[in-house]
């Protein structure tokens, strides 16, 4: 059977970005001891924000009215989902130094979109690391949460790794294209993909109200885990979010990503007008 | 009235393949008449913020490029050259469709580099000398099959074309090492064949043989001339090196100050400029400037004299030989003049000053 030009594509584009992984693994592999010290300290960073949330658990039994495995659940689905982003799309942070050394300009001459080219010439095996602790204590949590799982609830949680991935992503692509404008806002760029994910681990209503409006809203975190867990465990909900909610997440994901490309391309034009 | 019907039907079919003949023209083609490079009245204006004050910045606009106008014809092989901040590399970067002209138009093989920068990426090759296009941890042969998915050219094309690159210039035995123990020549030899894998109708190479050694540059020219010859793919090179372009071109810009001083054939240029050399002789003991029949002392720096002479009047062997019989020596070299200094032959050369 013929295959559809757009599907011939995206199987070529698959087959690229897939040679384009192995061989970055292969140059990462030649200094295999800092692969393994970073895959690992990566892991263990992750860990080490679920162990602070234990701790404070421990002195007080819920936070915000949320019980420890709802706080498992939220910690776990957001981080996770930080996790596939992180691996995915996090090496689009590459790309500050990239405009700053004009290693970009080699990037425009090949016939194969930008963002890809750097997703796949950036992938980074050892920020899988960073899976290992939420995927654990997400299974802990599915397992100790007071609640019956349908095939509609883990449907439910599915979707919502996908989303939270999807959003992270967004964010990872939003932050680098600040790049485009200003050279070296690496630092200022992850406040916002690193520090919005550490927020995100605690329940929203925690936080004051204008904090609410920007991480939860306007970046549309809480659309992560706040949201999913908040329906899925029909958990406290001092905010009183409509049960609807949750039905817009997908959409909210799929919105945040095409803003986020939105902007891609336009600093890419930017870049072409300003130079290097 | 068979008779009519024969000859309309001629008079189509004659038609037909006249419309035809150009569009069969296929990239890489030496179609002499093809207008490849087309540049026309472009400016490039960058904005450069510098500080002032703690937070105020101010904005200055800085000219790379202004007015700079000409075309490359298929199968042509030209030679870009001016001192560092000419404008040389900005205008390359337009051509390729890494940056927007702020006024003016380009045009690459039909299409306008920015806006067609993913369909132009196939058809053209670019080597910047100072910058890789190789996996820098990787086998240099892993480099060319990555490319190969990159490019998505034909597998049998793939392998004739490396097969035919890695045999010219003698890759063979470096395919297994990874790039970063190659050496700089070693390296420049695989960005040549990184870049002309895909049979780009068109190579720009921004200063190819910068830092390389004679033997080095020596197999890139003769590489680069064999692939315009054979091939018919049309050369533009950047370079602050005279050498390249008399060995490589038949015809050659001079940039400065963004904008183009100079568009002709080489060889009248070098007929009317380029023809002083000077001889540097390091004698024995210094000595008074010596006193030449064809030539004239420029310098003098203790034992060593700088000898100016003319290629038309008198050669290298001439001038030689008559140092030599005035004074014991212990060294010579023979300097080229330099691009800056050409440069500033053609301004003395004319009546009103062009900047």
């Amino acid at each position: 059977m013929a295959e559809s030009p757009p599907v011939r594509q995206w199987r070529h584009e698959f087959v690229l970005i897939r040679r384009l992984i192995k061989a970055r693994i292969r140059s990462d592999w030649q200094y295999r001891v800092s692969f393994i010290a970073l895959m690992t300290s990566q892991a263990a960073f992750t860990a080490l924000e679920f162990v602070t949330l234990l701790l404070i658990l421990r002195l007080v039994p819920t936070i915000g009215g949320w019980t420890g495995a709802e706080v498992a659940m939220l910690y776990g689905l957001s981080a996770l989902s930080f996790g596939v982003a992180d691996m995915l799309f996090g090496s689009v942070e590459r790309l500050s130094t990239y405009v700053q050394q004009g290693e970009f300009d080699r990037v425009l001459l090949r016939p194969v979109s930008p963002l890809l080219q750097l997703v796949a010439l950036e992938f980074e095996l050892r920020r899988a690391g960073k899976m290992v602790p939420p995927m654990l204590v997400l299974g802990w949590a599915v397992a100790n949460v007071e609640i019956g799982w349908t095939p509609a609830r883990a449907l439910l949680l599915v979707a919502a790794v996908v989303s939270g991935s999807v959003i992270y992503a967004a964010l990872w692509i939003l932050s680098a294209s600040v790049s485009f404008w200003a050279v070296a806002s690496k630092e200022a760029a992850n406040a916002f993909t690193y520090g919005g994910q550490f927020a995100n681990e605690y329940p929203l209503h925690l936080y004051r109200n204008w904090i609410r409006v920007v991480l939860g809203w306007a970046i549309p975190l809480a659309f992560v885990a706040y949201v999913p867990v908040q329906s899925l465990l029909d958990a406290a909900n001092p905010l009183g979010l409509p049960s609807w909610l949750v039905f817009t997440v997908p959409l909210v994901a799929a919105g945040t990503l095409a803003s986020a490309l939105t902007v891609w391309r336009t600093g890419i034009r930017h870049y072409q007008s300003t130079g290097s | 009235m068979s008779g009519t019907s024969t000859p309309e039907s001629a008079a189509t079919g004659g038609e037909v393949v006249e419309v035809g003949k150009p569009a069969a023209t296929t990239p890489g083609g030496a179609d002499q008449d093809q207008v490849v490079i087309s540049v026309d009245g472009v400016d490039k204006t960058y904005v450069v913020r510098t500080r002032a004050g703690r937070l105020r910045r101010t904005k200055r606009e800085v000219e790379a490029v202004a007015g700079v106008s000409f075309t490359v014809r298929a199968g042509e092989m030209v030679g870009y050259l001016g001192p560092n901040g000419a404008g040389k590399s900005t205008t390359i970067k337009m051509i390729t469709g890494i940056l927007t002209p702020t006024a003016g138009r380009v045009e690459v093989l039909g299409l306008t580099p920015t806006v067609d920068r993913a369909v132009l990426t196939r058809q053209i090759g670019v080597v910047f000398g100072q910058r890789s296009q190789l996996w820098w941890d990787l086998p240099l042969g892993d480099s060319f099959e990555l490319l190969h998915y990159l490019y998505r050219t034909e597998r049998d094309r793939h392998e004739h074309n490396l097969a035919e690159f890695v045999a010219r210039l003698d890759l063979g035995s470096l395919l297994e090492r990874p790039v970063r123990q190659l050496s700089l020549g070693q390296r420049m030899r695989g960005e040549l064949t990184a870049a002309l894998l895909h049979d780009p109708a068109l190579v720009v190479l921004d200063e190819p043989t910068i830092g390389l050694d004679v033997v080095s540059k020596f197999a890139v020219r003769d590489f680069l001339s064999e692939v315009n010859a054979e091939r018919g793919t049309t050369v533009l090179l950047t370079t602050h090196d005279l050498d390249d372009v008399e060995q490589l071109c038949e015809r050659m810009l001079i940039i400065d100050h963004g904008q183009v001083l100079l568009d002709g054939r080489v060889d009248a240029f070098k007929a009317e400029h380029g023809t002083e050399r000077t001889l540097v002789v390091d004698l024995e003991r210094a000595a008074p400037p010596l006193t030449l029949t064809a030539a004239t002392v420029t310098a003098v720096e203790g034992p060593r004299q700088w000898v100016r002479f003319d290629r038309r009047t008198t050669t290298a062997a001439e001038v030689i030989q008559e140092v030599v019989s005035r004074e014991p020596i212990r060294d010579l070299t023979i300097e080229e003049p330099q691009i800056e200094e050409l440069i500033r032959r053609i301004y003395s050369a004319r009546p009103e000053p062009g900047v």
